[in-house]
């Protein structure tokens, strides 16, 4: 077990082991970098009309590196995508919407009081610049992870589906079945307390989540 | 057959001839059966499933048959009659006489030590030259037809200029005593057909069989009038072609859909036939292959291989002569009756064109999402370009495709043998060990001095060039001759009618009587080779953090208190399969040398020497051979099969591994096989399809040759080697084909479950 206190992540134990019982979770890259990866894919991209999508973390915590990546993709003909919590300053916002292609946006919860509750912050600042999104992006998905006990029920997509509505330029909005998948690295991490207590939804109530969005018009794709 | 040989007729008759009276003979005498509700008729053996023996080529020993009766894995029941014959009377007989003791006494010390040890394989000492695929000239002409051909080319014969003129005099008196033979076998089967009628009492049943007999009298004489009866006509000839001799993989019609289509078509325009009643003709087709099984092997090969169904290869979709769209409504009822029939032969592969719909791709996506590991999927495009290259003609190249597992051709117009699979990875072994086997000791290979004097990785990449190059000259030569043995004794003037030229040059199929000669062999073990050597430059020369002397205890020591420094070369080193230009730069050195070793030398039938790469399941046993190698594997494990990465050394996801095996030039093989495998999750919905189809079109947009899917997940796998009884019909994709997975050996089924499980796209 590592004390995340204590590890200065210099990685000496990494090396030092040869049956990689031990790794570095993330590494520093240049956007040189980056953009060799992204490259190397290209073929796929051009053939199914896809592109890189930039996501997290939270890419928008780093603007200067985004903007930089998403210009070079664009300079290679790259489509781009930033999936992102939209918990950011509108300045950023507004600069990254001028070169990403699509946004993927995170609406987890209409309620502030429950947002704060899980997440930490409120949603009045993510709703916003969704809003002021919607006037600006070129394209965006509205994407709901469906965490039953916690946004699941009638009332709050509802809500959802109407503040999309408002939009007005918004047809697409994708749910994302919670899964149990990040309890992994909770365990790594602090000896895994499960803060959601969540169980994963099933398919029945994805299908009939998925009816009630359609039902205001839009598309939906269960696990986009 | 025993009984034939044993008449005068073998001193009275030259070769071809006597073959052809041994055919004649065969097509007299086998038993006719026409089983309940079948449409389409004809066995090659005594019943469904039942298989011939083929003493001229190989001889079975008692050992053998006891074996063949006795073996976990699909058992053949010997009778005790049987075995009587064989011990009184087969045995005895062809003792000494058959082909594979003429082949392997006229092989030398360096070919027979190099085979012992595990260095290749020879095709042709069980089986005869194979993988033939027809092309659409029996749609067109009955065999009355190739008569008059062959009638022509006797008549033109040059006795006062042409030396070879009594040669092809005799073979082409063999074709015709051939064309009888098989006409003489319909009409058995339309006899029989109308006895049945005649006591059937199900009004229904006996409308059938009147038309299975009328059917019968019409093909192969002549040229089908419909659907049903090309169907029948395709499947004597199949017969013909199996029952003459036991050709490697057998026998295909090639393109079914395109060669139907026109019957198809003017059934439903004149109303004679509907897609229900096309499709269950097919169905009855598909359950014909289905119930051959693979005349049974000798030896080890016997106890080791789980014996398949014969190979037959169904080509769909793909282009046309004129290189437009191939795709038609038969391309799709195909596909249907794979999906229906889910039978592991007839094998599909789906031809694929970038002219031709995405439809067609998504409609085989669906079927192999369903996870029995077919269709298989072709670059079309790609392979019309290898064929042009190797010397074809644009429209035979179009007309080509793929058999057996991934082997490419012009169909009904070339003669392309595999000859025997190479063991990459051994060369490097021998290349370790100064041209010694370690395993046995014995100096298998050239001194290309000892591996702790070379200074540089290029000195021993060209050590390894060297000693390659040495030992593909022992199997080439072992070739070369085999080639003779076979166009010498064992002509096959039957399949020699079905394949353009051989009737205009009367020459044999075995002799260069066909348009195109190819020899081809099959390279195992890319992915391991590359790891293995490019572990040795990272470590040894370019890090310099291990000495070729531990790297080389460490090996001979099967890593044994040297864990460390396996997990080392195993997990911290880079690897083919992950769009990683170190590794797949190695890769490419290493092709290079194998085709450079290979392609254009001439063969014994006026051809030239291709190289492919593929496996079926010999990577299991090429790996029984090797110690440990450098990449981290242990002594005995399999190597890795096709192109595919080593099992488990692919990391970057599907897309680095389609980067990586692209990066070989596959417009310069004659067939390259990759794997891969996912589970049924990942290819969900309608974006599952479309993601499949993408994969498949950006890989071939690379010029990759050809892909195959496994769609399970290793747990299933598990579960079913846990408990067989309960996984009874699982069917993988094993190589260029696929299987029962119960039916498979345990190291094969291990060796499955270890390929790389892709999670997500």
């Amino acid at each position: 077990m590592t004390d995340p206190d204590k590890c200065a992540a210099c990685g000496e134990c990494v090396a030092a082991c040869p049956a990689v019982a031990r790794e570095i979770v993330g590494q520093k890259m240049t956007v040189a970098e980056v953009m060799a990866q992204v490259k190397k894919d290209v073929i796929f991209y051009d053939q199914s009309g896809g592109g890189a999508t930039f996501s997290g973390g939270e890419p928008l915590m780093q603007p200067q590196f985004l903007l930089a990546l998403l210009a070079a993709c664009r300079a290679e003909g790259i489509r781009t995508a930033v999936d992102t919590t939209c918990h950011a300053e509108p300045q950023i916002v507004r600069q990254v919407a001028e070169t990403a292609d699509l946004f993927l946006c995170d609406i987890k919860h209409m309620d502030c009081g429950m947002h704060r509750q899980y997440t930490g912050v409120g949603n009045e600042r993510i709703l916003d610049n969704i809003r002021l999104l919607a006037g600006i992006a070129r394209e965006i998905y509205i994407r709901v992870p469906i965490i039953p006990g916690f946004n699941s029920g009638r009332e709050n997509m509802d809500q959802t589906s109407r503040f999309v509505q408002s939009l007005k330029t918004v047809r697409r909005v994708d749910i994302l079945p919670y899964n149990r998948g990040g309890l992994e690295k909770a365990v790594r991490l602090t000896g895994g307390i499960d803060l959601m207590q969540a169980q994963a939804p099933g398919d029945d109530t994805m299908a009939e989540i998925a009816g009630v969005l359609r039902g205001y018009g839009f598309e939906v794709k269960i696990g986009g | 057959m025993t009984a034939f040989y044993q008449s005068d007729v073998p001193m009275r008759e030259s070769v071809p001839v006597c073959r052809a009276l041994a055919f004649k003979y065969l097509m007299e005498h086998k038993t006719i059966c026409v089983n309940d509700g079948e449409l389409i008729v004809g066995e090659k053996g005594p019943a469904p499933k039942a298989t011939p023996t083929y003493p001229e080529l190989c001889c079975h020993s008692m050992q053998d048959l006891q074996i063949l009766n006795d073996r976990e894995k699909i058992p053949f029941a010997v009778s005790e009659d049987v075995r009587r014959v064989y011990r009184e009377k087969i045995i005895p007989f062809w003792s000494g006489k058959t082909m594979r003791e003429k082949i392997f006494k006229a092989m030398d010390e360096p070919w027979r030590q190099a085979y012992e040890a595990g260095m290749f394989t020879e095709f042709m000492e069980q089986r005869s030259p194979g993988h033939t695929v027809l092309d659409n000239k029996i749609y067109r002409k009955g065999m009355l037809d190739f008569m008059q051909d062959i009638q022509h080319s006797l008549q033109a014969l040059d006795f006062f200029n042409d030396p070879q003129a009594y040669a092809k005099q005799q073979e082409l008196h063999g074709m015709l005593i051939c064309v009888k033979a098989l006409i003489r076998f319909a009409e058995r089967h339309a006899d029989k057909a109308r006895d049945l009628a005649a006591r059937e009492r199900d009004p229904q049943r006996k409308a059938e069989l009147e038309r299975i007999a009328e059917v019968c009298s019409h093909v192969p004489a002549h040229a089908p009038r419909d659907f049903w009866e090309a169907l029948q006509y395709y499947w004597f000839v199949h017969l013909g072609v199996t029952t003459e001799m036991n050709p490697w993989d057998s026998f295909c019609p090639g393109r079914l859909d395109q060669h139907l289509y026109s019957f198809y078509k003017k059934g439903i325009e004149e109303g004679t036939l509907t897609s229900e009643q096309a499709r269950e003709l097919l169905q009855c087709f598909w359950i014909k292959f289905n119930n051959q099984p693979a005349p049974p092997k000798v030896g080890v090969t016997a106890a080791e291989s789980g014996t398949y169904t014969d190979f037959a290869q169904i080509n769909s979709g793909g282009m046309k002569e004129d290189g437009s769209d191939g795709v038609n409504d038969v391309t799709y009822l195909v596909l249907d009756v794979v999906e229906e029939m889910r039978l592991v032969q007839p094998s599909s592969s789906i031809q694929v064109s970038k002219k031709n719909p995405d439809r067609f791709v998504r409609r085989a996506a669906k079927i192999i999402r369903t996870g029995f590991g077919q269709p298989s999927v072709f670059n079309c495009d790609l392979i019309a370009q290898e064929l042009i290259r190797m010397g074809k003609s644009v429209a035979d190249a179009r007309n080509g495709g793929s058999s057996g597992c991934v082997e490419v051709g012009a169909f009904g117009k070339e003669a392309y043998i595999l000859t025997g699979y190479f063991n990459l990875p051994k060369v490097l072994e021998l290349t370790l060990n100064n041209g010694v086997d370690p395993r046995t000791g014995k100096r298998i290979g050239i001194g290309t001095g000892e591996p702790e004097q070379f200074g540089t990785f290029e000195q021993l990449f060209e050590a390894y060039r060297r000693q390659l190059n040495y030992l593909i000259d022992v199997k080439m030569r072992g070739n070369n001759i085999i080639e003779r043995l076979y166009a010498t004794y064992m002509p096959a003037p039957f399949l020699s009618i079905l394949i353009d030229d051989c009737i205009a040059s009367g020459r044999d199929y075995h002799d260069g009587g066909a348009r195109y000669n190819t020899n081809y062999i099959q390279g195992v073990g890319l992915g391991t080779i590359t790891d293995a050597l490019t572990a040795i430059k990272y470590h040894v020369f370019d890090r310099k953090t291990v000495s070729m002397r531990d790297l080389l205890a460490a090996l001979c020591a099967n890593f044994e208190d040297h864990e460390p420094l396996r997990q080392t070369l195993w997990q911290k080193t880079p690897k083919y399969g992950n769009d990683d230009d170190y590794a797949d730069d190695v890769m490419r050195s290493v092709f290079e040398v194998y085709f450079q070793a290979v392609d254009g030398r001439p063969t014994m039938r006026g051809g030239r020497y291709r190289v492919n790469l593929l496996p079926t399941t010999v990577h299991v046993y090429f790996g029984s051979v090797m110690g440990a190698t450098p990449d981290g594997r242990k002594a005995g494990l399999p190597l890795s099969e096709g192109i595919s990465p080593v099992q488990g050394a692919d990391r970057q996801g599907p897309t680095a591994v389609l980067k990586s095996a692209a990066k070989m030039d596959h417009g310069r093989t004659g067939g390259t096989l990759l794997n891969m495998k996912f589970n049924p999750q990942v290819l969900e919905g309608d974006d599952g399809l479309d993601n499949l189809k993408d994969l498949i079109r950006s890989y071939f947009r690379l010029d990759g040759h050809h892909i195959q899917f496994n769609v399970v997940d290793a747990e299933t796998l598990r579960k079913a080697q846990a408990r067989p009884e309960e996984y009874q019909n699982l069917i993988v994709r094993v190589a260029g084909y696929s299987d029962y997975f119960v039916d498979l050996g345990k190291d094969l089924q291990n060796e499955i479950i270890a390929r790389t499980e892709q999670k997500a796209f």
